[in-house]
């Protein structure tokens, strides 16, 4: 066993940073939430619900939180479809080549997200790639307005960044099956197709939350993405959040929102975890 | 011949009818490596055959071959008049107890048991009955909404199976599936084993390393040695007349002589022998019980030639129960082991025997 002074000296730092840095602040988030702001801009400490209660009034915030949430589920389910055939096939089929392919998912982890996010933007802009390149075709004769400035390149974007970390996850997963599991099913009868349904897929079923958790509450609380790309139809409820806290210096409305994201959030992730701790097996 | 006799040579001529399960000239490679060179064997129905061999024999190559987790390289597997090794592994009627079991961790053990009657679209009505039965059979029966991992290793080996013998195998594979079992209940299982093999009738394929149960077990064992078949029979044939030094020595304690012969006459050093043997370079084989300490130390005159005697120094005497272990030195550094029921210990030198008819000539085969 541990001396006491040992177990103090090692369990007050990581304590003292998590309260100062974590639970201080979002305490006086959670008080400016009730605070309001006046018209010059002072903080005055009158306790109500009333910024609470805006954010349903103003059919603004629900509209961008909505969408914030199906771009987040889009994003989610695109990582999905992408990181999962990706993940089984380096852990399946990939045998040589499953170093060198692991490699390539992570590079772009350490390319810096702006980087990615302006790559983006010269592919999908008026005179980007993309579009010159289906006018070199002449699939179309101007250039396309939509691909940059739309929840669609907000999708596209968030999807290239958070597929990664869906992938991995997924691929650890899908690592940890035991082999001999899967030939035992083949053992017994199942074609390689019942195996996947029966014993690869719910056995890999906690990665698969894990990556979705990721990708969902990653996205629910981007802003530089529609920031870059998005324009003002794909402004996301963390865009509201940066302009309340900077520009319209209006705190309280601002901790109101984060609280409610918050709230949000941790209820997926007690949700997944739920889940997850049900389908794990070792 | 029987019916289960083993056709070294490829050729297909007398092969048995009989056979259920029939290897031919079986060929596997890992990269370059040759792990079987060539294994040719028949299992016949309600056999209970044991493949015998050290780690690297290529025994567990064999196995997987037959269930269909690797493909051959060259050679044929036939089951009943069917052509087994272009089948895919999930339409063999063969199924695989595997050595760590490989139970579905997120079914129950009735599920697991289910899971090959669901595979191959048993009616669901009769899905919990032949469970049951299942797990009847491996006195498991209590356990059926358990989840594997709560069961102990001896347990989870049971409802593997169950869960292998539920499909109705015509064969059924077994690979090392006793190895992770503390001894006893390695015992109590060998034994269960056997008798329900004898119940259900399924020919049994048992691999393993340990030739104590393989003498146990089967019917019949093939010992494996480097991806060739080194001898093939009923475990009493091999141990009292092993065909190569190897057999000899794997299965069972065995003293090696390597004797000149001339004239009829095998020699070993001091010990000498009829045989029967033409002249040239000779192995015999020549198990430890076999030898005695001569009663009558008459002279050499009376000596009959088809007993061979010889004098030896005991070197070390280990008790062993009913008889004792002698190690016996005969001079030009030549040792031999003999097991012999004493009353005591013994020390000194003594006047050795044994019976010309005991030492089995054996083939050495290179490594």
């Amino acid at each position: 066993m541990y001396s006491r002074a040992y177990r103090t000296s090692v369990t007050i730092p990581p304590l003292l940073w998590v309260t100062v840095f974590l639970l201080v602040p979002y305490a006086l988030l959670f008080c400016y939430s009730f605070w309001s702001v006046t018209p010059s801009r002072e903080i005055v400490h009158n306790w109500s619900l009333r910024n609470y209660t805006e954010l349903f009034r103003n059919s603004m915030y629900p509209t961008v939180l909505f969408r914030s949430m199906r771009i987040a589920g889009a994003v989610t389910a695109l990582a999905l479809v992408l990181g999962y055939p990706l993940a089984y096939y380096l852990s399946f089929h990939a045998t040589k080549r499953k170093d060198l392919l692991y490699q390539l998912v992570i590079i772009p982890l350490w390319a810096s997200y702006l980087v990615r996010g302006y790559a983006w933007k010269t592919i999908l802009g008026s005179d980007g790639v993309l579009n010159g390149f289906l006018q070199y075709l002449y699939i179309t004769h101007q250039p396309v307005e939509f691909f940059l400035y739309s929840p669609f390149a907000v999708v596209l974007t968030l999807t290239h960044i958070y597929t990664p970390f869906t992938f991995l996850p997924i691929y650890a997963s899908l690592e940890h099956v035991p082999r001999n599991l899967i030939e035992a099913s083949h053992d017994l009868g199942s074609s390689p197709w019942q195996s996947f349904w029966r014993v690869i897929a719910p056995l890999s079923l906690p990665g698969v939350l894990a990556g979705a958790t990721f990708a969902f509450v990653l996205t629910l609380g981007d802003f530089l993405a529609p920031l870059l790309v998005g324009g003002p139809g794909g402004i996301m409820i963390s865009n509201i959040v940066v302009t309340l806290f900077g520009a319209a210096y209006d705190w309280p409305k601002g901790g109101a929102i984060s609280l409610c994201m918050l709230v949000i959030v941790v209820g997926i992730l007690y949700l997944t975890e739920r889940i997850e701790r049900k389908f794990s097996f070792q | 011949m029987t019916a289960s006799t083993i056709q070294q040579a490829p050729a297909a001529s007398s092969r048995p009818a009989e056979a259920l399960l029939s290897i031919r000239s079986v060929v596997k490679r890992f990269e370059k490596r040759e792990v079987l060179r060539g294994i040719s064997l028949d299992v016949a129905q309600g056999e209970f055959l044991t493949i015998l061999g050290e780690s690297g024999s290529g025994k567990t190559t064999l196995l997987r071959l037959v269930a269909g987790f690797e493909q051959l390289d060259s050679g044929e597997i036939w089951i009943a008049g069917d052509r087994l090794d272009q089948m895919p592994a999930y339409r063999r009627p063969v199924n695989t107890v595997f050595q760590s079991y490989a139970l579905f961790p997120h079914l129950s053990v009735f599920e697991n048991v289910a899971y090959g009657l669901r595979a191959t679209r048993v009616p669901s009505t009769e899905i919990p009955e032949r469970v049951k039965q299942a797990l009847d059979m491996v006195k498991m029966a209590e356990f059926i909404q358990s989840p594997p991992q709560r069961l102990s290793g001896g347990q989870q080996q049971r409802v593997a199976l169950a869960r292998a013998l539920v499909n109705r195998p015509r064969v059924l594979l077994l690979d090392e599936p006793l190895s992770a079992l503390d001894a006893n209940l390695r015992r109590q299982m060998q034994s269960e084993l056997k008798a329900l093999q004898r119940e259900v009738g399924i020919t049994f394929v048992f691999v393993t390393h340990d030739q104590e149960e393989a003498m146990a077990l089967s019917d019949r064992v093939a010992l494996l040695r480097a991806g060739l078949l080194e001898q093939v029979g009923k475990p009493r044939e091999i141990y009292g007349r092993p065909q190569t030094a190897y057999a000899a020595q794997f299965i069972g304690q065995t003293n090696l002589l390597r004797t000149e012969v001339r004239d009829g006459i095998a020699s070993s050093g001091a010990i000498v022998w009829q045989t029967f043997e033409p002249a040239g370079n000779v192995t015999y084989s020549l198990r430890p019980e076999c030898i005695r300490i001569s009663r009558s130390s008459g002279g050499p005159e009376f000596a009959d030639i088809s007993t061979a005697r010889f004098r030896g120094q005991i070197r070390n005497q280990t008790f062993a129960g009913a008889l004792d272990l002698l190690e016996i030195d005969c001079g030009n550094s030549q040792i031999l082991r003999a097991r012999i029921p004493t009353q005591g210990p013994l020390s000194g030198e003594h006047e050795f025997e044994f019976s010309a008819t005991d030492a089995i000539r054996v083939r050495e085969t290179g490594s």
